[in-house]
């Protein structure tokens, strides 16, 4: 239980896929303009990343047992597409809305290196984590935590960037530069978490 | 089994997998798509602007499509030209929509007008509107912070010398500026008529009035007078030009003694 925990609280704060590794960029900066594409968007991840998880846990069994572990790669980026279109259409058949607000980056979570990131550290932790019996549940809670994670990242980005919408930003930093400076300094602000895991004894 | 084919056969296998999958799953969750709505959305401008009173493009699309109106001549921005268009594929009546163009009535440029601040927030006509009506003296004219610049889709609105200015040839009547405008000076008139417009919408009296602004309309119904097709009326201390009635003779313009009527020259 308590190593469950721990999953939760580095997934979401002290290993924040976005802002402490860097992954999923992409949207991070496109979707997050609107609080409620942000949602979505985060949302639609966490599915996919969870769906991910599932189907390649068992599958990378298989490779292992094949002596193909070096095929995870090309085997997991397969399975994500196919997911993701998957998400496409039952997304376009029952949320419409959420569809069109996405946009080109529904497909795009298919390149999104979060979804690809949680997949392949969850057969890193395998080994890392042998102590615990990392296991298919922690792997889902991984997935789940990352996803989790990234909608809290881009929600609170996108307050961010509606604070920035009045602002009087110079020139010369207008649009991008300043999205990333303020990405940025949300990402050091992420760094006081460092340790609370090890603090609070969940790796015990 | 030779690694080689085994490592083809399993990355095959979960390739053709998931292939099927998707296949009937696109077959099964199959969203019927309106044709007939997709080829009116092709045709309309896409700007979105919402000037025909549905939620874009693809709201007055599936709107025509659907029988929920048969006007086709709710866009603007498209004109007859896209109205035409539309009655050829739906089978309705095609309209004939004048072309406008949109017109700021203001020009108070930082020559003309007066100012009682010096304000250095938010660029913008919105925020400054709200602080005593922005930095002019006049609490009429144009705020000149480029609210609507920043709406207009068609790049049409430029700012001059503190006033903005619609380039009539890029204009295509969305009405998007006239929407954002704090101070609702922004109006349509006929593109490919001439005719004179009144731009100012300042109505004190006209003592103060020059006092705020030097192209500003006193009040004084000189052009009233002088028009001779009687197309010019007072409206609350501003004149008005009534552009049905105009026959752009120029009388007004060269009485006007504070330049505020100007003879809008179309092609």
């Amino acid at each position: 239980m308590k190593f469950f925990i721990a999953l939760l609280v580095m997934g979401i704060l002290t290993q924040n896929f976005t802002l402490a590794k860097f992954l999923g960029i992409c949207p991070f900066l496109g979707v997050s303009k609107k609080l409620n594409t942000a949602v979505g968007m985060s949302a639609a991840v966490i599915f996919v990343m969870l769906i991910a998880t599932a189907v390649t846990y068992p599958l990378n069994i298989l490779l292992e047992n094949n002596g193909l572990a070096y095929l995870q790669t090309i085997v997991f980026i397969l399975v994500i597409a196919a997911l993701v279109q998957m998400v496409e259409i039952v997304l376009k058949k029952y949320v419409k809305s959420l569809y069109k607000a996405l946009g080109i980056y529904l497909p795009l979570i298919t390149t999104n290196c979060a979804v690809l990131g949680v997949v392949i550290l969850n057969i890193d932790y395998i080994g890392d984590y042998a102590a615990f019996g990392f296991g298919f549940g922690h792997a889902m809670m991984n997935a789940f935590a990352a996803g989790a994670g990234f909608m809290l990242a881009m929600v609170l980005f996108a307050g961010v960037r509606s604070r920035l919408e009045g602002a009087d930003v110079p020139k010369f930093l207008e649009g991008l530069p300043i999205t990333l400076i303020a990405a940025a300094i949300v990402s050091m602000s992420f760094l006081g978490f460092s340790g609370l895991v090890e603090g609070l004894g969940l790796l015990g | 089994m030779n690694p080689i084919l085994l490592a083809v056969i399993i990355v095959a296998g979960i390739g053709i997998l998931a292939g099927l999958l998707l296949a009937v799953l696109s077959k099964v969750m199959a969203v019927p798509t309106d044709e007939k709505a997709a080829a009116i959305e092709e045709i309309l401008p896409g700007a979105n602007c919402g000037s025909c009173g549905f939620s874009g493009c693809a709201g007055y699309a599936a709107a025509l499509s659907e029988g929920k109106t048969a006007d086709t001549g709710l866009c603007n921005p498209g004109g007859s030209e896209v109205s035409a268009k539309i009655a050829a594929l739906t089978g309705g009546a095609a309209a004939s929509i004048e072309p406008m163009t949109a017109v700021v009535f203001c020009r108070g440029s930082s020559e003309n007008a007066n100012k009682k601040m010096k304000y250095e927030g938010v660029a913008s006509c919105k925020m400054a509107a709200q602080l005593f009506g922005g930095e002019k003296s006049c609490i009429y004219g144009c705020v000149g912070l480029g609210d609507c610049a920043r709406a207009c889709p068609y790049n049409a609105i430029t700012l001059c010398n503190g006033v903005a200015v619609v380039n009539a040839d890029l204009c295509r009547a969305c009405k998007k500026c006239i929407a954002v405008c704090p101070k609702k000076i922004i109006g349509l008139l006929p593109k490919e008529r001439a005719n004179a417009a009144v731009l100012c919408k300042n109505h004190d009296k006209g003592a103060s009035t020059r006092k705020e602004c030097a192209a500003g309309c006193i009040g004084c119904t000189k052009c009233v007078k002088l028009c001779p097709s009687g197309a010019i009326a007072m409206d609350n201390n501003v004149a008005v030009v009534d552009p049905e009635k105009c026959t752009s003779c120029g009388a007004c313009a060269e009485g006007c003694p504070t330049g505020a009527i100007a003879l809008l020259k179309r092609r």
